[in-house]
């Protein structure tokens, strides 16, 4: 096992109460696969990021609890002097927007070879030579020409790429990708899960991808994590997951998908919404909004239950000892 | 019967490369000879990717931009050569819903007031009655009467798209311009929205141009479909034979570029290579020529003119003439 998160807690201190942005939650994630976390806004898939790389904000943000193993070694113990080693070889990140990550006054390749120089110990000429290829790498066409470019020069898609071949310079184990293609047009999606999809194969490493986009969860995970304000609800192979979604928030957001209902109807939709971070109700917090809950959903909260087949789903309803 | 119709629509740009030293930079060809027309109580998508000239040609239906060349008739009249009192009455016929409400709604304004404003300024009702219009409205976009005095800050983002199709609506018009009106929602908050829109329509007999870059969206939404690329339509139909039988190789690649569901664990081929390039200096042939699998040599040479077959289809691509 690569990664191990187990009961992960981070919380904000905010004036207007304390938010539990990730409340308990525990994967696995295996050497060379891909996990789907996936949830809607606020649910807190970034902070999960944020706490895995240990950049939460502090203050106001705090991990208060629970381990997060790599390989064996929880780095949450570690000094920060350690973990600077850990973030920028073994795990590194890629957000969504590439134009506020790149630096505006540095041509693309020199940022790439600085994050090769940061990692690697090679000299001025070699770690050119090392940029260039990462560039080739993320299928960067003429990427000698395209070294000096300026951010503001490259497409949307090909900034993306150069964020890549930076997190990919330390040739991590573990690349999370919070919302990697949310700010591209559907063709350039197309290529850049294309690229990642490849890339894990080649370089045997495992992905953490973060999306609201189900159908980009489909496409790329081997393994899905559905959050709802700072829980995981459901836990499946995605297979499983898409074929068997067991918990009603997972039913609901598949079945209001507009590309997949019959067009022209109505889409079913999920009633109410997200509930305040801070005055989240008793018991299951999607209990207000659930069409199959039961009493109990009010005042307790439920497990996460183990289906099998490594499936689980936070939900009363699979309660064998009271159905 | 048509009740908005655009005539060869060409908007373009200076071209904000060209600098301070250089006047005679090429234009920005954003909007490039597009004729639409729409039938009441119709609703046509527009799907396109960025920067392809949907926003543009949706200010130009609007009156809010004035295009290079080509005309817009609304029942026939000619919108752009309206001035005065008859203006202000053909354009209250045609309003706009946003992609982000935030940003496109007042914030030092309460709700009650940013939908009022329309209803005063058009004496769509008596003085007195305004305030009940506007509890009527805020009900029909599912906000509560108290909703009419709060801020746009108080509300979430689909509640906030809510202020904004209620704002759209009180001036009664006919025609609503929707630009990307869910792409800032998230799943289950779209799937309302959408759901209201649809509602709306059937209510009110609204004609719709829904533009967005999510085909799953204009699949569930439109009746017709207009496909648009660097600034042209290059195919237009209903929706069924589009989504079943794609014709253009750009629309084919579109579809199969979208992540799907059951394609389970199967990997995702890119379908299109390349990246929109900028609309300045595009090639003498077909614009999708240099990212198109089946570009011949006549497409890099010759401009594919929009032909209509299959009974009705129309699409702009050397395959079909
Ligand atoms: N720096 C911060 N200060 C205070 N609260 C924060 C901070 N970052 C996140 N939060 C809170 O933590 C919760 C989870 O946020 P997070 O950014 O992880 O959501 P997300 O799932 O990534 O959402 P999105 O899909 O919008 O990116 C939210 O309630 C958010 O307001
Ligand atoms: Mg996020």
């Amino acid at each position: 096992m690569l990664l191990k998160v187990n009961n992960l807690e981070t919380i904000f201190r905010m004036a207007r109460g304390e938010v539990r942005a990730v409340d308990r939650i525990s994967f696995n994630i295996k050497s060379g696969k891909t996990l789907g976390l996936v949830g809607e806004s606020g649910c807190g898939k970034s902070v999960t990021a944020l706490s895995i790389m240990r950049l939460v904000p502090d203050p106001p943000g705090k991990i208060a609890g629970g381990s997060i193993e790599l390989e064996g070694n929880d780095i949450l113990k570690l000094p920060e002097k350690e973990m600077r080693k850990i973030r920028g070889n073994e795990i590194s990140i890629v957000f969504q927007e590439p134009l506020s990550s790149l630096n505006p006054v540095f041509s693309c390749g020199e940022q790439v070879r600085e994050a090769i120089v940061l990692h690697q110990h090679l000299g001025r000429k070699d770690s050119k030579t090392e940029a260039i290829e990462m560039l080739r790498r993320v299928r960067i066409p003429d990427p000698e020409t395209r070294y000096k470019n300026y951010p503001h020069q490259m497409s949307g898609g090909m900034r993306q790429r150069v964020m890549i071949a930076m997190a990919l310079s330390c040739q991590p184990k573990l690349l999370i990708a919070d919302e990697p293609t949310t700010a591209l047009d559907v063709s350039v999606q197309a290529q850049i899960i294309e690229l990642l999809q490849d890339l894990r194969e080649e370089l045997g490493m495992s992905i953490l991808l973060i999306t609201h986009d189900l159908a980009v969860i489909a496409q790329m995970a081997d393994t899905v994590v559905v959050m709802y304000a700072g829980k995981i609800v459901e836990k499946a192979p995605a297979g499983k997951l898409f074929s068997d979604p067991s918990h009603p928030y997972t039913q609901g957001l598949l079945a209001s998908m507009p590309g997949y209902s019959i067009p022209g109807k109505s889409l079913p939709v999920i009633p109410g919404s997200v509930p305040d971070p801070v005055k989240l109700p008793p018991g299951c917090r999607f209990s207000d909004r659930c069409g199959k809950r039961i009493e109990k959903c009010f005042n307790e909260e439920p497990p996460l239950f183990n289906l099998g087949d490594s499936h689980f789903s936070r939900c009363w309803l699979h309660n064998k000892e009271e159905n | 019967m048509i009740i908005l119709k655009a005539d060869g629509i060409k908007k373009y740009f200076s071209s904000p490369g060209s600098g301070f030293f250089s006047r005679s930079g090429a234009p920005v060809k954003a909007v490039d000879g597009v004729d639409i027309s729409i039938e009441a109580g119709e609703s046509l998508g527009l799907v396109g990717e960025s920067g392809c000239g949907k926003s543009t040609l949706a200010r130009v239906l609007l009156r809010l931009i004035k295009p290079t060349t080509g005309k817009v008739f609304l029942d026939g009249i000619d919108f752009f050569a309206l001035k005065g009192r008859d203006l202000r009455k053909t354009r209250r016929r045609i309003q706009m819903i946003f992609q982000d409400p935030y940003s496109s709604l007042n914030p030092r304004m309460t709700v009650g007031n940013t939908i009022a404003e329309g209803i005063k300024v058009h004496k769509i009702v008596k003085r007195k009655d305004v305030r009940t219009r506007v509890h009527s409205l805020l009900d029909k976009v599912g906000l509560p009467p108290a909703a009419e005095s709060r801020y746009p800050h108080e509300f979430s983002g689909g509640q906030r798209q809510r202020v904004g199709i209620a704002r759209a609506l009180a001036v009664e018009p006919d025609i609503i311009i929707a630009d990307e009106p869910v792409a800032a929602l998230d799943l289950s908050v779209q799937a309302k929205i959408i759901n209201l829109l649809r509602d709306l329509k059937e209510d009110m007999g609204l004609t719709y141009l829904f533009v967005s870059h999510d085909l799953g969206v204009i699949k569930h939404v439109s009746d017709k479909v207009a496909v648009m690329y660097l600034g042209r339509i290059v195919e237009l139909s209903d929706k069924e034979s589009l989504f079943s039988d794609p014709l253009h190789p750009y629309t084919r690649g579109l579809l199969a570029s979208i992540p799907s569901l059951e394609r389970g664990g199967k990997k995702l081929k890119a379908a299109i290579r390349g990246e929109v390039p900028s609309p300045v200096n595009l090639p003498a042939g077909c614009s999708f020529c240099p990212r198109c699998p089946e570009a011949t040599e006549r497409c890099k040479l010759e401009f594919p003119p929009f032909v209509t077959i299959n009974g009705g289809r129309k699409v702009r691509c050397w395959l079909y003439s």
